[in-house]
């Protein structure tokens, strides 16, 4: 029994953090951040060389066949250091085409999507859906579908779709299908790109009228669940990740502003303020492990473990941010201060693939309650 | 991550579980009074070396080589049979580990074995009226009259909050013996009967109604010179030790998963507006985020758990300082939702039955007693405000608070 890290996955960690801390200093990221590209091909070249683009994909297909809690671990330092970038996304796509595709469609794509030459994401929440179903993402409430070798439909809130050589697409009985946006004919494929709230992860509406595409024959409701529990994991991961990268520049704040002639830390307020934001956060990186290690051997709590990951760490990373910026004041209120990039990382991880009510009913359902 | 248990440890398990077949007592042994009942199986789990594993067997305990995994094997199977397994009384859970930490051979001769057959029980002395977050402060004071093998402490002052002093025989707890000494390094752990003129026990209601703690005055009471755990003015760092098996003890996951599942059963057999309110979407939102905390508080344990074993705990420095601040806020966030539940009986108050020890609860008084009640683990121990000094400064390096006196 061994419930903690190997030294091959700590040193992931530790290799990604210092890469990403060395090659993307908080102005770059601002930068990236005022543009809203979401998008660094620089970057992505260097998470191509570590490995990491293709960090779920099977050996054989040139990736490095890690797992769900791998990804995880990826995902955490990705929110600590705020890099931009379709990550989790294109991983999911990955997991998509690896447990859904058939032989030739794993060889067609995955490769590709291992070096990094071809970006990933998925295609899944419907404008129509939440009304239906109280939740977009669930694949119950899905219009979407394939008719001889085209698709047709309408979603939104599509990741980083302006640079995505493929798309994942979500269809009515929970099944998927791959589109390549380059390889369509424009009108089938339009793209309006919405006013996204973290302007590292962009997110657009996709309009499908008939598009060609391919649909993934192993697809069912079943294995696009776990596709979707693998997000979610990834989600609060990268959340847990802001989290702290947030209560660390709080308390760094905190020691060096001074007011009524002390530091602000030295006021129990302010210190107890950290102290909770901490407790918040902090112990629920074993329930991640657990969550990610559930999938990754399939125990039968897997999508529970999911659920309450995601509804937990992403609902009290909101919290956390939302302490972070009153910590700093007025300061924190300005666009200027990096507090909102991280602030926006959490917004974005705890709506998107499900806001925290919608998991926690889940884990209710999920308990037969 | 491997939470697979190896042969040999899936071997351990089936070994306590074929003797937790032989709980509850079956034949004549079912119709002592429980207590004995549970004496009797404990004492055969000791000779078994499940419970207080790695006390040696000289000093009554099982006399096995310390190891987490196995422990928390035991507890874990222990607890699903609802059997009696290591005591939460204070002698066995934190005095006996502190006299093997710091006692003296004679002492862990002397009071060990009997502490853990419960024999001897203990309290804890600690708190004083004028000293409890700054417990270093106390005045409690004891002088040595005569030589360090054959005098005698002779003890004055008064403690306050001191949990079944009722019930006890002894009491651990700290007192002021280097007058000039500087605050934290005048204080010495000593050992103190309780059954003799000088100390007097008055029980103090407690707001619930129970009668848990008591004062305790001594007035020229007095104790062996042998009596003194670890060296003349040590007594903050011996202290230090019971307080992390205390602390330990109220973060307890598997006592908190049994409430959950009890507020579950709740929220199953209450009727809301015809309906079971399990089926009403704000309560199942609560108990679900609840949830979330109560397996937070199971796996960050078992992660801890695991550090230990491998001799790593430095890795989870962080999650080990919240252990006690999670699980109290934790237990109060639950227990308002019984508290809720319960609904207009919220204006009952407790019964007898109810405030007879740390049941859980029963019927809706009851839970109107476990609800207040969750209130005193977050205080005793250390507060909680305390609790976020120590995060704050030592897990965060914050500044400390500006302390006139030090
Ligand atoms: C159920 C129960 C059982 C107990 N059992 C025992 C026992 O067996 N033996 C024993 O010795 N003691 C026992 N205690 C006592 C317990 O350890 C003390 O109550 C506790 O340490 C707090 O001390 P106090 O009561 O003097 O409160 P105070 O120290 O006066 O604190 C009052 C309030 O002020 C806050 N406060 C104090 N100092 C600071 C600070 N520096 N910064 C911010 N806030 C501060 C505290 O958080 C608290 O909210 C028990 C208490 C309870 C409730």
């Amino acid at each position: 029994m061994h419930f903690g890290l190997s030294e091959e996955q700590e040193l992931l960690q530790e290799t990604f953090r210092g890469f990403a801390q060395a090659e993307f200093p908080p102005q770059r990221l601002r930068e990236v951040f005022d543009a809203g590209e979401g998008h660094d091909p620089g970057l992505w070249k260097g998470l191509a060389e570590m490995g990491l683009t293709g960090l779920v994909v099977p050996e054989a297909h040139g990736g490095a066949g890690l797992e769900i809690l791998e990804l995880a671990l990826c995902c955490e330092v990705a929110g600590a250091t705020g890099i931009p970038g379709a990550l989790l996304e294109h991983s999911l796509a990955c997991l998509a085409i690896d447990a859904c595709g058939d032989p030739s469609q794993r060889e067609r794509w995955l490769p590709g999507l291992a070096t990094g030459d071809v970006i990933g994401t998925l295609a899944l929440a419907e404008p129509d859906a939440e009304c239906e179903t109280a939740d977009p993402w669930d694949p119950d409430g899905w219009q979407t579908r394939t008719s001889n070798g085209t698709v047709s439909g309408f979603k939104q809130y599509v990741p980083h779709l302006d640079h995505a050589g493929l798309v994942v697409v979500g269809l009515a009985d929970g099944g998927l299908a791959v589109v390549e946006p380059s390889e369509s004919d424009a009108a089938s494929v339009r793209v309006e790109p919405q006013d996204g709230i973290d302007r590292t992860r962009p997110i657009s509406k996709l309009r499908l009228q008939g598009a060609a595409a391919q649909p993934l024959p192993n697809a069912t409701a079943e294995s696009t669940r776990r596709i979707l529990d693998a997000g979610l994991v990834g989600l609060a991961a990268d959340a847990f990740g802001a989290a702290t990268r947030l209560i660390q520049l709080s308390a760094d704040y905190a020691k060096d502003r001074k007011q009524f002639g002390q530091p602000i830390a030295q006021f129990q307020a302010v210190k107890h303020q950290i102290a909770r934001m901490g407790t918040e956060i902090e112990p629920t990186r074993a329930l991640l492990w657990y969550a990610a290690h559930a999938l990754d051997r399939g125990l039968e709590d897997a999508g529970r473990h999911a659920a309450m990951t995601k509804a937990h760490v992403t609902a009290k990373s909101v919290e956390v941010a939302r302490d972070a910026v009153e910590l700093h004041g007025g300061l924190g209120f300005t666009w200027e201060c990096d507090v909102q990039l991280w602030f926006k990382r959490a917004m974005f991880d705890r709506s998107f693939l499900g806001t925290p009510e919608v998991h926690r009913e889940r884990i209710a359902t999920l308990a037969g309650w | 991550m491997d939470l697979q248990y190896n042969q040999e440890e899936e071997q351990f398990r089936a070994e306590v579980r074929a003797f937790l077949a032989g709980w509850p007592l079956r034949g004549e042994e079912a119709s002592l009074p429980i207590a004995e009942q549970e004496t009797l199986f404990r004492s055969q789990a000791i000779e078994r070396g499940y419970v207080y594993r790695d006390i040696p067997r000289e000093y009554g305990g099982g006399g096995q080589e310390p190891d987490v995994l196995k422990d928390h094997i035991v507890r874990a199977e222990f607890g699903r049979a609802g059997a009696p397994g290591s005591s939460f009384l204070q002698g066995p859970a934190m005095l006996a580990p502190t006299l093997m930490e710091f006692g003296s051979e004679a002492q862990r001769r002397r009071f060990v074995p009997p502490t853990l057959r419960e024999e001897i029980r203990w309290c804890q002395g600690y708190s004083e009226p004028g000293s409890g977050s700054d417990l270093a402060s106390l005045q409690c004071s004891a002088a040595l009259e005569g030589d360090d093998e054959s005098g005698e402490w002779v003890i004055n002052g008064q403690k306050i909050w001191t949990s079944n002093a009722q019930n006890s025989h002894w009491l651990f707890g700290l007192f002021r013996t280097e007058t000039d000494a500087p605050k934290h390094k005048g204080i010495s752990y000593l050992l103190v009967p309780l059954d003799q003129p000088g100390v007097e026990v008055r029980p103090l209601k407690q707001m619930t109604g129970g009668l848990d703690f008591n004062e305790v005055f001594f007035d020229d009471a007095r104790t062996g010179a042998d009596c003194i755990v670890g060296e003349r003015g040590q007594g903050w760092q011996v202290s230090r030790a019971t307080l992390k098996h205390e602390r330990n003890l109220i973060a307890n996951p598997n006592l908190m998963r049994d409430h959950f599942d009890a507020v579950v059963d709740l929220a199953r057999t209450t009727l809301r507006n015809g309906r079971p309110a399990i089926l009403d979407p704000g309560i199942r939102q609560r108990l679900s985020e609840i949830e979330c905390y109560v397996r937070t508080n199971e796996t960050s344990n078992l992660r801890q758990l695991s550090a230990a074993a491998r001799g790593e705990e430095l890795k989870c420095m962080l999650p080990m300082m919240m252990n006690k601040l999670y699980s109290t806020d934790t237990m109060q966030r639950l227990m308002e939702i019984a508290y809720e539940l319960v609904g207009a009986d919220g204006l009952l108050a407790p019964s007898e039955a109810d405030l007879a020890g740390y049941a859980k609860g029963e019927g809706p008084t009851g839970w109107v007693e476990q609800w207040m009640f969750s209130l005193g683990p977050a205080i005793a121990g250390g507060a909680t405000n305390i609790q976020l000094n120590i995060i704050g400064e030592r897990g965060y390096g914050l500044p400390r608070d500006q302390r006139p006196t030090r």
